[in-house]
């Protein structure tokens, strides 16, 4: 496609094409107590050179993973991204590629959309999964509503206490002009009480939801778990992490009715916050349920095989107000990122990288215990996150961790809700995630920190 | 029972009364709108049916059409021949949709329901009046 320029020149020729005198009379149809008539108040336009000098200075305040170890959890980690994800990605057929509502001109951004699909459903051992939600937490909200949807009830949605708390924060303002009630069943074990759970879930109840790894890095029952949200007749929702199948059981497999996760784990760079990447799948009863863009593999008119947008009619641009969610777009670029990365990976790469973060994290762990005022928060087993709590206080050890060039965190007191745990706790605890990336040199390192005083 | 005995809603419903009984469908009017049918999401054995109010929806590749009910009731059978289920020898058999074109008024039926108030029948068009409905709504 060709670059098209605006000059003085092209803008007159257009002008005396259409008949009007000047760029003014075309917004005369606009009140004039509503037109500016002045320039905008912006700074002279800096050369390329220029441009380039201030935004440098500016980006080398920022500091990253490629200077300090990033020990941080919380829902994004630093992962390693092979040099193969941004070779294909950065494609320019790829690179540019917009939404694909013309299939015979998208054929290559509708394939890779179709075996992220295929690699969702097969991790999940679930039937479906769409191309890409926005991320986690609004994929937490989104499965809510398909709950609801899918069940007819409307009454009441139980949460565990350990879902991730700004996914919480997401699916109350999903729900904020619903009459359902939001119940939080707290965690102060770490994990959810069964007990507790099942005196909470009534046959209003549309889903029960649940995290694994929940949010401070512990396993949850999800085969209790299921059991007891299928006996009232609702749905289990489960967030998980994908790079903990590796080694951990699918959410398919253990009962889950719809799965969802954040994906960032999958070959995205941490980037500040986003984009990220949404992950939602569930069985096959539940499709026409489903919220975002399902990608279908189909035949053309030759008999050949190709990729379309399918079951279109759950979307918005056809059903407006009764669409399965506002959502008309999915994370492309960021699904194709995953699916690159899986591809690499496959299920031999993924059970090597969920086992080097289960066991660095353990030897981090165990390590750290040693310390005279460090413990961890909570007993349960965990996989590559934990919490510790630190008597000298969480701004203390982040501060003596940084020193030595190590990022971890965040302090339990900087998250929403969390209301169960004692305020003095939630100053002395804060979360480190150990991934594959880490070293044994980085870890010992971040023990020698926090030992010193 | 053969079209001209039957009863029509304006929104292309038609009801087949024996006794307390009403049997509904859509018409073939309304099939051969909607054209190219993949699926027909019916109400369960038991819902309630409220006259003018949306009891199921029927999909097409290009929109989903709300089903109205035309009398007020409650669902007591609805056509299985119609939605995708599990046959005796635990193989998919798929939805007969075609039948909303081939056999509208007969083995299309959707539903079969109680009807609570047998007054609600004057409130529906015979076979002309829908016909002329349909002329004059220009399709």
């Amino acid at each position: 496609m060709s670059y098209l320029f605006c000059t003085p020149d092209e803008q007159q020729q257009m002008l005396e094409r259409i008949g009007v005198d000047s760029l003014q009379t075309l917004l005369d149809q606009i009140p004039s107590e509503l037109q500016l008539r002045r320039p905008l108040d912006l700074p002279p336009a800096l050369t390329e050179l220029e441009l380039e000098q201030h935004l440098s200075r500016l980006a080398s305040r920022n500091v990253g993973t490629s200077t300090r170890a990033c020990f941080m959890g919380g829902g994004a980690y630093d992962h390693y991204i092979p040099s193969v994800v941004d070779e294909i990605t950065s494609r320019g057929e790829f690179y540019t590629a917009y939404t694909p509502y013309q299939a015979e001109a998208s054929q290559g951004t509708l394939q890779a959309f179709f075996e992220f699909q295929s690699m969702i459903a097969q991790l999940t051992g679930l039937d479906v999964a769409n191309s890409s939600l926005y991320e986690g937490g609004s994929g937490v909200a989104e499965a809510t509503l398909m709950a609801m949807r899918c069940t007819n009830r409307m009454g009441r949605v139980v949460v565990a206490g350990s879902l991730n708390p700004e996914y919480l924060e997401t699916v109350k303002t999903y729900l904020v002009n619903k009459s359902t009630e939001l119940v939080v069943v707290p965690t102060p074990g770490g994990t959810i009480d069964l007990v507790k759970l099942e005196s909470l879930i009534n046959d209003q109840t549309a889903c029960v939801i649940a995290q694994q790894p929940n949010f401070f890095g512990c396993l949850e029952d999800l085969d209790k778990l299921s059991k007891l949200t299928h006996a009232a007749g609702a749905l289990f929702v489960v967030s998980f992490d994908p790079l903990s199948l590796g080694i951990l059981k699918r959410p398919g497999d253990l009962g889950a009715d719809i799965a969802v996760a954040e994906g960032q784990s999958l070959g995205i760079p941490l980037q500040f916050g986003g984009p990220y990447l949404g992950i939602l799948a569930c069985r096959q009863q539940f499709v026409r349920k489903m919220p975002g863009r399902l990608i279908g593999q189909t035949v053309d008119r030759n008999g050949e095989r190709c990729f379309f947008l399918n079951l279109q009619a759950r979307e918005q641009h056809i059903r407006r107000a009764g669409a399965m969610s506002n959502i008309c777009t999915n994370q492309g670029l960021m699904a194709l990122r995953a699916t690159v990365y899986l591809s690499l990976l496959g299920p031999q790469g993924l059970k090597e990288v969920a086992e080097l973060s289960c066991r660095k994290a353990h030897y981090a762990a165990d390590r750290l215990k040693l310390i005279d005022g460090c413990e961890l928060l909570f007993g349960p087993p965990f996989f590559k996150e934990f919490v510790l709590k630190y008597k000298h206080g969480a701004d203390v050890a982040i501060r003596k961790a940084a020193s030595a060039n190590i990022d971890i965190g965040p302090a339990l007191n900087r998250l929403p809700g969390l209301d169960w745990i004692p305020a003095a706790d939630k100053d002395q605890s804060l979360l480190i995630a150990v991934t594959e990336s880490r070293t044994k040199e980085e870890i010992d390192r971040l023990v020698n920190a926090l030992a010193t005083s | 029972m053969s079209p001209d005995q039957l009863k029509y809603s304006t929104t292309h419903e038609w009801v087949a009364i024996e006794g307390e009984t009403a049997t509904i469908g859509i018409t073939d009017f309304a099939a051969q709108l909607l054209s190219d049918l993949v699926f027909a999401d019916l109400p369960p054995v038991g819902k309630k049916l409220i006259q003018g109010q949306p009891f199921g929806e029927v999909e097409s590749v290009k929109a989903v059409s709300d089903l109205y009910a035309p009398v007020s009731g409650e669902v007591i059978a609805r056509n299985e021949r119609l939605t995708e289920r599990t046959g005796a020898d635990g193989k998919t058999v798929s939805a007969e949709l075609d039948l909303l074109t081939t056999s509208p008024f007969q083995e299309g039926w959707m539903i079969k329901a109680s009807v609570s108030n047998l007054g609600e029948l004057s409130s529906l068009m015979d076979q002309a009046q829908y016909q002329s409905h349909c002329e004059k709504s220009g399709h």
